[in-house]
């Protein structure tokens, strides 16, 4: 039960710290400064939300270890974010079409963990909602910017979507912690989510003039800790201070 | 959310509408503001939730105004110093429900945003209307001109967002409305 538990804070925190991480690449090295701040801010709300899931999931494991412990200390194969979020930063049109295609889950996703018989985890949800409403609005914003912009930037928000388009079905996946915590209450109904999440992103791709691709061949196995090329040059850059200097601190 | 807590009683000398916190902290906790915004208490931006005398020690809960801002710790710093400066030894809980909202920020707050160069948060679609080029609502805190535009939806730290007066051409912070 407990590890149930665990493991589905992990899998919700775990997209949070990855894509934070992405986004935190960015520091400095955004196209424009509005996107750099922007992109940023966004890394640092969900690094700020990840603090919450991992205290939390501390707490259930009751084996003394610490959030950064959490965050920083684990193999490849111990994190359960799902393979969109790992993928690298190919170019501005890729940043945003990886974003909005997780916020837009991401929303509908605490809408009904605010919900959960869990109190920690609706609390967080609470919190996390009115900040990811933002995030939303962002990348949505320049998903129609891009898309309906030149006849360069449509074309490479289509490629970017295109790309990323075979890890949308991921999100709504169910691993066998997943469902213990559906059946308890705790966990969100993934399944019930996806009809209204394929509507509200064929709105946006439409309005941004984009085509909705039609492929249904689609990747899978981040939740089960099986990641794609990309994620380990993304954790070894992110583990290098905590692997080579154990418990520093600054 | 917010009705749940209307049934909790809190002090009439709160200056924080939904706070519970022992009158003879107010003074002190008064003194500490957030680092990013040194005109805007704690008190009046709202995220002191409960603070009493217990057997001496002060027990303190706050609540972070974004997960990820890094004035929290700071601020949580500098509660225990000023309060250790009053002679109180002190403990801070963070309290995540309910959530912080920009409703919480006092009218006394709010007008020192203003004075501050901060346009105050309005109703939560002010900025949603300014990009989709609805009406425009947000002011402009240097000539008072409503002709302005949003520049990006995030601003100098995670709570605002930039705006631009077509007036005056002056840009300037939004607080953002979180509820
Ligand atoms: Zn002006």
């Amino acid at each position: 039960m407990k590890e149930n538990l665990y493991n589905y804070i992990l899998g919700i925190a775990d997209n949070c710290l990855i894509l934070g991480q992405r986004l935190g690449e960015l520091c400095g090295h955004g196209p424009s400064l509005e996107t750099d701040i922007g992109c940023t801010n966004i890394a640092l709300d969900l690094l700020g939300q990840v603090r919450s899931y991992y205290q939390y999931a501390a707490q259930v494991e009751g084996a003394g270890k610490t959030e950064d412990d959490i965050a920083m200390l684990r193999p490849e194969r111990g994190y359960f974010n799902t393979l969109l979020v790992e993928q690298p930063n190919t170019d501005f049109a890729y940043i945003m079409a990886r974003q909005f295609l997780f916020d837009a889950y991401h929303y509908m996703f605490l809408q009904e963990l605010k919900n959960s018989k869990d109190e920690t985890l609706a609390a967080i949800a609470n919190k996390s909602i009115k900040e990811v409403s933002y995030h939303l609005r962002f990348s949505t914003d320049w998903i129609i910017r891009l898309g309906d912009g030149t006849e360069e930037s449509h074309e490479r928000m289509q490629a970017a979507v295109n790309s990323l388009w075979t890890y949308t079905d991921e999100l709504f996946h169910q691993t066998e912690a997943d469902k213990v915590m559906i059946s308890q209450g705790v966990g969100v109904e993934t399944a019930n989510l996806k009809e209204a999440y394929y509507g509200k992103v064929s709105e946006v791709l439409e309005k941004a003039t984009l085509s909705v691709p039609e492929s249904k061949y689609f990747q899978k196995g981040g939740k089960q800790g099986i990641h794609t090329e990309h994620m380990g040059y993304l954790l070894a850059d992110m583990q290098y201070m905590q692997r080579a200097y154990p418990n520093m601190e600054w | 959310m917010r009705n749940k807590f209307k049934d909790i009683p809190y002090s009439s000398k709160s200056p924080s509408p939904l706070g519970k916190i022992d009158g003879a902290l107010i003074p002190i906790l008064a003194q500490v503001s957030d680092p990013e915004i040194p005109v805007l208490s704690i008190l009046d931006m709202g995220v002191v939730r409960s603070a009493k005398i217990v057997n001496g020690e002060v027990l303190i809960k706050i609540t972070p105004t974004y997960s990820g801002c890094p004035a929290m710790d700071v601020i949580a710093d500098d509660i225990k110093l000023a309060l250790k400066q009053a002679g109180f030894e002190s403990k801070i809980t963070l309290v995540l429900s309910p959530a912080w909202t920009t409703d919480w920020i006092t009218e006394k707050g709010k007008q020192a945003l203003e004075n501050y160069g901060i346009a105050a948060p309005l109703e939560a679609n002010a900025d949603k209307e300014a990009l989709l080029e609805g009406e425009k609502l947000v002011k402009c805190t240097n000539c008072g001109s409503k002709n302005t535009t949003l520049v990006s939806q995030f601003g100098s730290t995670a709570c605002k967002a930039l705006f631009k007066c077509e007036d005056c051409q002056e840009p300037f912070d939004y607080f953002k409305c979180l509820k």
